[in-house]
């Protein structure tokens, strides 16, 4: 099973695409999860600090200086394939903090609780709904900002709310 | 009869970006489009776009279509909606219908723009209520705000099925699986991965055996497929759904260019009968040229592209745009970089067999 017979990533891919440990460590950086060779590059257009480096051809996969992003997320909306996030482990002792985009309406809301899934819809635990950012233009993608447990920050890629 | 220079038939992302760029030409310019709202396509497309900055990456579909149209409309192109071009003749007419009015042009150039219809699939009870082509369900989602049902069962992992998929599940249907025959997803792993992630299974080697239902649909069986895509007995699992959505491809619409004697080649890569076109887009006929999914099932990026390049062609023929050589060559270059990755692999092994096809009259 891989990528492309069921849409998972592999383990090598994932770790490949990872920031390093003591950059993890730094605080907010973006982990781009965009593994194939598409014409696409709105990412670079949309990020303000040059981490997005550029692209010699559009099929190029992005390459990101993690040590230049600052986590601020603006490739996260702009991103088509919704294969950005940002993922900050210097959010308090236990808790990670996770900006994932989110396409769905109701939006949740500040302070609620939710189901966290993983990259196959599992739910693998639960989450707290830090902040809801929206773009200028309304039809751009939101954000949540969610807190998980600290050893879910790399598993978590959507949310649910409950009914 | 009326006259123009340079007629339009189809208001997509191709049609329109053809105009725009015959109008900015100095060419008059009509377009016409058989549905009252332009866009084509586009208008269903809730998501953002792959592509580039210069075919609007990263926007989406439906704010596409409502630049383009203001891009035609300040590059002054006469713009007739709910107008459907019914034939094209030799003598170079085409005939119109309007509010059930026939109206006859003859334009000095044709930019064909008509885009491509879904393809269908044979299974037991394909015909009951509640199995749609996905550009159906996208329609009533997108563009009426109806939600089509309660669950679906997505045929195709084309990014048309993936997308469609997503788009089910944003309207609040359940989606019990994607089915696709080939042994691998077709679309872009960054689609599947998003769907993925909703708890949507896509079941790769797998395919419809039979729809149920009385009135309506109410189950689908779908089985497993052998290498050599036929189904293995014994694997068959029943989905309930009230929904089954095929995406199982596009073809060309190429009505228009059969009646006007257009050479025609079948190009699978291509997405089926097209006509033979030059690398300006111009047909076998001299002044009739062709964009979009018309002239090859691709993107909405690349038809915004050959497009703009038909438009320049056509306006450069009529001794408009006297910048051609160097602007064509530079719009050729956009196209060939969109198509230099793995996706864009068939279309260049299909454009290769189109281009080794002998041109007409040079035999
Ligand atoms: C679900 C889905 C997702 C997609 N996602 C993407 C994406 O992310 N990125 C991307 O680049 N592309 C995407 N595409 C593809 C893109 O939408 C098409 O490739 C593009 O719209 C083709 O443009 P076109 O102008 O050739 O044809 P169309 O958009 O199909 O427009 C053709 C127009 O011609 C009109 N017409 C047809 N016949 C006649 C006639 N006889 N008289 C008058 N008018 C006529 C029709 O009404 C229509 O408006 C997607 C397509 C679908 C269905
Ligand atoms: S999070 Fe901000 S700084 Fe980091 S890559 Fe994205 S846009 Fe650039
Ligand atoms: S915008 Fe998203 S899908 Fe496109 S190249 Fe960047 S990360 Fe990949």
């Amino acid at each position: 099973m891989s990528l492309r017979t069921n849409g998972l990533p592999d383990q090598d891919q994932l770790t490949a695409s990872r920031p390093s440990p003591q950059r993890l460590a730094r605080g907010p950086v973006a982990i781009f999860e965009c593994f194939e060779r598409i014409p696409c590059n709105p990412c670079f257009d949309a990020c303000p600090t040059g981490a997005v480096l550029p692209f010699a051809d559009i099929n190029d996969i992005p390459k990101v200086d993690f040590d230049l992003c600052t986590g601020c997320g603006n490739c996260i909306a702009a991103c088509p394939g919704l294969a950005i996030f940002v993922v900050d482990e210097t959010f308090s002792t236990g808790e990670a903090l996770l900006k994932i985009p989110y396409e769905f309406s109701p939006l949740p809301e500040r302070g609620e609780t939710i189901q966290v899934l993983n990259r196959a819809g599992r739910e693998v635990g639960q989450g707290k709904v830090v902040r809801i950012q929206k773009g200028r233009n309304k039809l751009a993608t939101p954000l949540v900002w969610l807190t998980v447990p600290k050893g879910l920050a790399q598993e978590v890629r959507h949310l649910a709310r409950y009914q | 009869m009326r006259q123009t220079n340079v007629l339009v038939i189809g208001g997509g992302p191709a049609g329109l970006s053809a105009a725009t760029a015959a109008a900015q030409c100095g060419a008059r310019v009509i377009l016409v489009d058989s549905s009252s709202r332009l866009g084509g396509q586009l208008i269903k497309q809730t998501h953002k776009f792959f592509g580039s900055r210069e075919q609007r990456a990263g926007t989406r579909g439906i704010e596409i279509a409502r630049l383009l149209q203001e891009e035609a409309e300040a590059a002054r192109v006469e713009i007739l909606p709910e107008t459907a071009a019914l034939g094209l003749y030799s003598d170079g007419v085409v005939t119109l219908e309007k509010n059930e009015r026939l109206i006859k042009l003859k334009p000095e150039r044709l930019v064909v723009a008509t885009g491509a219809s879904e393809k269908t699939l044979a299974f037991a009870n394909n015909d009951l209520p509640g199995i749609y082509g996905a550009g159906a369900v996208q329609t009533l989602m997108n563009v009426h705000g109806v939600r089509p049902g309660q669950r679906a069962v997505m045929v195709g992992a084309g990014n048309i099925g993936l997308i469609v998929s997503y788009q089910l599940c944003q309207a609040g249907v359940e989606v019990a699986a994607v089915v696709e025959a080939a042994p691998s997803i077709g679309g872009y792993a960054v689609h599947a991965s998003k769907i993925r992630r909703l708890g949507i299974p896509i079941l790769t080697s797998y395919s419809i055996k039979a729809a149920h239902g009385g009135e309506t649909l109410e189950g689908v069986t779908v089985w497993q497929l052998n290498e050599k895509w036929q189904g293995i007995p014994g694997t068959e699992q029943v989905l309930a759904a009230d929904i089954l959505c095929l995406a199982v491809g596009l073809t060309p619409l190429t009505e228009l260019l059969w009646q006007a004697g257009c050479q025609m080649e079948y190009i699978p890569e291509l997405g089926g009968h097209v006509p033979w076109y030059d690398e300006n887009q111009q047909t076998s006929v001299p002044g009739i040229y062709v964009a979009g999914d018309a002239a090859a099932v691709e993107e909405a990026s690349s038809a915004m592209v050959t497009g703009k390049l038909a438009g320049l062609a056509s306006a450069h023929s009529l001794g408009l745009c006297p910048d051609f050589p160097v602007l064509g060559e530079k719009v050729r270059q956009e196209l060939t970089q969109l198509r230099a990755g793995p996706t864009g692999e068939k279309i260049r092994k299909g454009l290769g067999k189109l281009r080794a096809r002998s041109r007409p009259g040079a035999m």
